[in-house]
């Protein structure tokens, strides 16, 4: 059984805006962007407490990231924040030329991302994000599991030179990872040690992925979990060293098959030492309005669906 | 010692020139700018070439947010000390630093963000803008934008936001001349009164008549500076002629993206005389 508990359910943005703040008190290069939707953000606290370093752009994120990027000119450190739709898609040729292939320092900071969004819809459920950052050379791409690695990984940024995705969500989900754990970019964590099969998993899944290795120890099978809170820079010798353990991986993420970690795991897999992939993920579809719990049961993204994954890969 | 006279007619020889050797480029909108960025860096910018930093503090900055007119960006660069004038034969070229359109990815001294896909600088200046007032440094920024990129959504969004928050050390100017790639502007969408657009977003608005006359420019720019610091952004509306300096290249969109042979070269530089020596 995984030694993991929940520590009390919270929403990883409200670790973001945990992480700001302190980012703020601690940090007085740091600034903060956000387009009308400070509260959805957890913005609020730096915002109040720090008004001379929060700048609302108003309902205008093109305009937001290129704001972000003449901020960075001038020596200072701008975090922008909307919802992951309007973080990526919506400003893919503003991130592409004004910060990514300018080099300027901004941190893209990304809420209720995916499915979990819930009620909102298709329009709001961004599940192409993912592909879209990490295919843009010199990002780095962070999707953390809860509430203290969004926290963590928020505070890291500030001290990593370049432009950064960092992409959370907007349900509580369980926080089970230690509150005093330094956020490493690019080191991916083993959660539990096992022989039979790798779960490469990020973001809400990570628990789900935990969940499931504990269903699957009660079937006798052995699985290896490991959080890939960095999807870029992908950390290759994390997952070579766990499937030549266990030559099979089960990938779970929130976001299409197409783009997200399990294309880049197999993409690893197929150059470094081949193995059978079975990935759970949101297969060439838009998403559509429920709970979270409805949703990620319908598109099969759970600790139910991460079993069967399990035992189709193992029989391959 | 170059006179300030001296460098439109040599800029307009190197524009052509660089966009002649890779027979590519955008020549009319560089040499409508001419006196403009002749105006600006040899006049008017508070700048150190010898001494280029990305973060320009205690310098006034300039975003070319029209960044197919990088040919009279570089060679302005080049005659003003950031990098040596030999290298504008490399425009264009491959493992050049002076790609087609500006970038800080090969660090170009002078360069401080990519632009070519448009409407992203005036966002870009703001920012800027308002790292300047937080860092308490009073110097300016400027920018330089086409009319045919007014038509980018962005742009209006930037307006909307300078205007508003006040972003009252901040100098746009557009260069009006009409014209764009499928046309002139208004036929191919009508943009109305810029000046009127820009005033009803906040903005204090200069019209410059004559964007070809250096000291016009000069003069223009120079009362823009008196306008900033009193809480509105400063835009200045400055008619020029598309590949002006030429007769046969003035005043079409023709030339906008075009280079030419070398029979028009060679009609092109009679009519431009070499006042600073050709790279
Ligand atoms: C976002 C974007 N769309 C289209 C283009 C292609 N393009 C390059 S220049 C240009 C015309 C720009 O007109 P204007 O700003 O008036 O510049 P001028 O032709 O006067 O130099 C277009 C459409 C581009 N570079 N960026
Ligand atoms: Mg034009």
């Amino acid at each position: 059984m995984h030694p993991y508990t929940n520590q009390g359910s919270q929403d990883t943005r409200s670790g973001f805006g945990a992480g700001l703040l302190e980012l703020g008190r601690r940090n007085p290069s740091v600034v903060a962007l956000c387009a009308d939707l400070t509260g959805s953000l957890k913005m609020d606290a730096f915002a109040k407490e720090f008004p001379d370093r929060f700048f609302q752009t108003g309902i205008a994120e093109a305009h937001m990231m290129g704001m972000a990027a003449g901020l960075t000119i001038g020596g200072w450190i701008p975090f922008t924040g909307t919802f992951a739709n309007f973080s990526t898609g919506r400003v893919y040729d503003q991130i592409r030329q004004s910060i990514a292939y300018s080099d300027k320092n901004v941190k893209i900071c990304a809420s209720h991302a995916g499915l979990t969004l819930g009620e909102d819809g298709a329009t709001h459920q961004i599940l192409e994000d993912i592909g879209l950052m990490k295919m843009l050379p010199g990002m780095t791409v962070i999707v953390p599991a809860d509430y203290n690695q969004t926290k963590a990984a928020t505070i890291a940024l500030a001290d990593h030179h370049g432009p950064a995705y960092l992409r959370f969500g907007r349900p509580k989900v369980a926080n089970f990872t230690p509150a005093d754990k330094p956020f490493i970019i690019g080191k991916a964590d083993v959660l539990v040690e096992g022989s039979d099969l790798t779960i490469a998993a990020t973001g809400h899944l990570v628990w789900e992925a935990l969940e499931a290795s504990n269903a699957l120890a009660a079937q006798g099978i052995s699985a290896e979990v490991i959080n890939f809170a960095t999807i870029k820079p992908f950390d290759t010798e994390a997952l070579l060293r766990s499937v030549h353990k266990t030559g099979r991986v089960v990938t779970a993420e929130e976001h299409q098959r197409h783009g997200g970690l399990g294309d880049l795991v197999a993409q690893t897999l197929g150059m470094h030492r081949p193995a059978p992939v079975e990935m759970v993920a949101v297969n060439d579809s838009f998403g559509e309005s429920g709970t979270p719990a409805q949703l990620m049961d319908k598109y099969g993204l759970n600790a139910t669906a991460i079993v069967e994954a399990a035992l189709k890969v193992r029989n391959r | 010692m170059a006179s300030i006279y001296d460098y439109p007619s040599q800029i307009r020889r190197d524009i052509l020139r660089m966009v002649h050797q890779p027979q590519s480029g955008h020549p009319g909108g560089s040499m409508g700018c001419t006196e403009f960025f002749t105006a600006l860096y040899f006049d008017v910018l508070r700048h150190n070439p010898s001494a280029f930093s990305m973060d320009g503090r205690g310098e006034d900055l300039f975003f070319l947010s029209n960044g197919h007119i990088s040919p009279v960006l570089y060679s302005t660069l080049a005659r003003s000390g950031y990098f040596p004038v030999a290298e504008l034969s490399t425009f264009r070229l491959i493992n050049t630093r002076l790609q087609g359109h500006p970038t800080t990815h090969d660090g170009l001294p002078g360069v401080r963000i990519a632009s070519g896909s448009l409407g992203q600088g005036l966002s870009v200046a703001v920012g800027a803008a308002q790292a300047k007032k937080l860092n308490g440094d009073k110097h300016l920024v400027y920018t330089l934008h086409g009319d045919g990129e007014l038509q980018e959504g962005q742009i209006w969004e930037a307006a909307m936001y300078a205007g508003a928050k006040k972003v009252d050390n901040l100098i746009a100017t557009v260069d009006a001349n009409g014209q764009q790639i499928d046309g002139s502007t208004d036929e191919v969408l009508p943009m109305g009164d810029l000046g009127a657009k820009f005033a009803a977003f906040g903005w204090d608005v200069l019209h410059l008549e004559h964007g070809n006359d250096l000291d016009a420019v000069r003069a223009a720019l120079r009362e823009a500076g008196t306008h900033t610091g009193k809480g509105k952004p400063v835009v200045i509306i400055m008619k020029t002629a598309m590949g002006h300096g030429v007769d046969f290249m003035a005043g079409t969109h023709k030339w906008h993206g075009v280079a030419p042979n070398d029979d028009e070269l060679a009609r092109a530089l009679a009519q431009c005389p070499e006042t600073l020596g050709d790279y």
